[in-house]
């Protein structure tokens, strides 16, 4: 199998506005894997870039589903099932006292679930990526704005793709090797 | 028609951010701290001195483990000395953090974005310190784990129905959540610091707590959805801790432990003096280090008004006990306010109602608000206050109970004077190394406050 060389043509930007705009442009002009880097969150942009499905929330909801059923029926079974004791004469399955604990560990796993979530969905950790391989690029963590155009799109061909990102006027071009 | 309003409003407020800074000299600013800043003597006599003070708590916990107890000044019926008022102290400290991070960011209210970072890791170290005391407080430290549900051979199970447990749950998800929530912020600051560090190991420890964040658009999106979620998370976890905090005492049957207001005035305690030092670290640190552009006016006056309503909801609860003591009816509530009004102990509770009542009323007046110096005078007499307030409930309610015959009194020794003087140093030393690693003022969250960061569709 041939590996491709070229891992895609990177565009550097200077202001978020001009990002947004280019990632608008390049979307609409066809190009569908892309993806745009900023040192903040640019509200809009993900869905700029054909981005609409984040199901961190349904993993949260289900992390804290499981968080409160573990609570609530671990506190079941190990007093009522497992060692039942009498103590001050309460019930065995004695809720009102059971809910604090389910409260707890509901917020406990939807927490983890939302942090560990986010991680696993962003693919993270991932110490080497090919995009480091841009100098420029460590400005993407300070004060500079990229767009990216990855050579396993269908619409890429090495010198359209390059004349199409000139034309959306970044500061500079560079291509990524894979 | 509304824009008239809000120039007005503007200009009498001072600046979240000082105009003038673009999202490289933001970066810059906060960063070359941690990269390039060399350490001053000051830091290292600093350190050296909150270290000492960590190794005297070392020396002191393990004096304690071993001679047991005995050495601390707890006796009965006092059975709940320093350890429970030191615990309830911190971990009230702890409060602010995630009050700042989580619920600041879900009202929306952007200034918290220059002291959530610095907040959120005197949370953390907070806790730290709190965590010590139950643990050592249990007379058989290495049986601590107990505390936790693991299938034991003893077949055994805690007690569910016991506020105890309840706190062992409480404190450890905020401590875990806590934690997360730092992290989570720090992660596109690491990947900041990775990219400008010039030293190949730090390039390298940063690289490796940044994950490899790169700060695709979709990885952003996902960190936001999930930033909010923990915020909406962290928000009735940080009201329930110091509820289930105030449990410990509410469930129990004790003259001045058993009341209804507990759990709202404990919260609203914890905040206060949560507060208290945000302060107390905020305003040196903002000095020594040049962040007054960052860590503006506008911080320290919205910070002394949060403290001027917590502090009114807290001599609200004052009141209240005090009232109820009276109009209960009930013989032994009212001679737990006649006790603290002239038992042994009454010169603690005259001290706490100057420190944690009048004194800080002085915050109505906007010239004190706005002065660094007056309000970080003003921290510290809350922050004494607000130990005073956990002495008083710990203390001075146990010592006199039912039966006069069971009554005693309750003298520190040398030993719970260095625990917990031990823990301040801990607490500092941790601060003062946290400021030296990692970016204090969250760099991301400083950018989206620029008006060069505003984007139209």
């Amino acid at each position: 199998m041939k590996r491709e060389r070229i891992y895609g043509i990177m565009a550097e930007f200077d202001s978020a506005q001009a990002l947004i705009d280019a990632a608008k442009r390049t979307h609409e002009a066809g190009y569908k894997k892309i993806d745009a880097y900023s040192p903040f969150p640019i509200e809009g942009l993900a869905e700029e870039l054909g981005f609409h499905r984040d199901e961190v929330p349904l993993v949260v909801l289900i992390g804290g589903i499981v968080g409160g059923l573990t609570g609530y029926l671990m506190q079941y079974w190990m007093s009522a099932v497992d060692y039942p004791l009498n103590i001050g004469g309460k019930p065995y399955h004695s809720w009102p006292a059971f809910i604090v604990i389910t409260f707890e560990m509901t917020i406990l796993f939807a927490g983890i679930s939302a942090v560990f979530g986010m991680l696993a969905l962003n693919g993270l950790p991932m110490p080497y990526h090919p995009v480091f391989n841009v100098p420029r690029f460590a400005l993407a963590s300070k004060d500079r704005f990229f767009l990216i155009v990855f050579s396993s799109d269908k619409k890429y061909d090495p010198a359209g793709t390059r004349s199409f990102l000139e034309g959306l006027q970044p500061r500079s071009i560079s291509e990524v090797p894979s | 028609m509304a824009e008239p309003y809000k120039t007005t409003l503007e200009a009498q407020q001072a600046p979240v951010i000082e105009p003038g800074y673009t999202f490289g000299t933001v970066t810059e600013k906060i960063s070359a701290i941690v990269l390039t800043r060399p350490a001053s003597n000051g830091w290292f006599l600093g350190f050296g001195i909150a270290f000492m003070m960590t190794m005297m708590m070392l020396y002191a916990i393990g004096y304690l483990f071993l001679k047991g107890v005995g050495i601390w000044g707890v006796t009965i019926p006092i059975g709940w000395g320093f350890a429970i008022v030191n615990f309830v102290w911190w971990i009230g400290i702890g409060h602010a953090g995630t009050l700042i991070s989580a619920i600041l960011l879900l009202l929306r209210q952007s200034w918290r974005n220059s002291i959530n970072r610095f907040a959120e890791a005197m949370t953390l170290f907070a806790v730290a310190c709190a965590g010590i005391f139950p643990a050592i407080h249990v007379g058989r430290p290495w049986l601590a784990y107990w505390l936790f549900p693991y299938p034991s051979t003893m077949g055994v199970w805690p007690q569910f129905r016991s506020p105890l447990i309840w706190d062992v749950f409480a404190v450890s998800t905020y401590a875990t959540i806590s934690a997360l929530f730092w992290f989570i912020g720090l992660i596109p600051d690491m990947a900041t610091l990775r990219d400008r560090s010039t030293h190949p190991v730090a390039k390298i420890v940063y690289g490796m707590l940044s994950m490899g964040w790169r700060g695709s658009a979709r990885h952003w999106h996902r960190y936001e959805t999930a930033y909010l979620l923990l915020a909406g998370l962290a928000t009735p976890l940080v009201l329930s801790v110091h509820t289930v905090v105030s449990f410990d005492f509410a469930v129990g049957i004790v003259p001045g432990w058993h009341t209804t207001i507990f759990p709202p005035y404990f919260v609203a305690g914890a905040i206060y003096s949560g507060f208290a030092m945000v302060l107390m670290l905020a305003i040196p640190i903002r000095k020594i280090y040049g962040l007054e552009d960052f860590i503006t006016e506008r911080h320290l006056q919205n910070a002394a008004k949060v403290m001027l309503a917590t502090g009114l909801i807290v001599a609200y609860g004052y009141g209240i006990e005090a009232f109820m003591g009276w109009y209960s009816g009930d013989r032994y509530d009212a001679f737990t306010l006649w006790n603290r009004l002239h038992g042994p102990y009454a010169g603690l509770y005259y001290l706490l109602l100057i420190c944690n009542i009048f004194i800080p009323q002085v915050l109505w007046i906007r010239k004190l608000r706005t002065s660094p110096i007056a309000l970080f005078f003003v921290s510290l007499v809350i922050l004494v206050g607000m130990w005073l307030e956990r002495f008083i409930i710990v203390v001075v309610s146990l010592h006199r109970d039912f039966l006069t015959s069971s009554w005693g009194m309750y003298y520190p020794t040398r030993w719970d004077w260095m625990t917990y003087f031990g823990t301040i140093g801990m607490f500092l030393a941790a601060i003062f190394l946290f400021v030296r690693l990692l970016p204090m003022i969250s760099i991301f969250e400083m950018r989206t406050l620029l008006p060069e960061a505003e984007v139209k569709e």
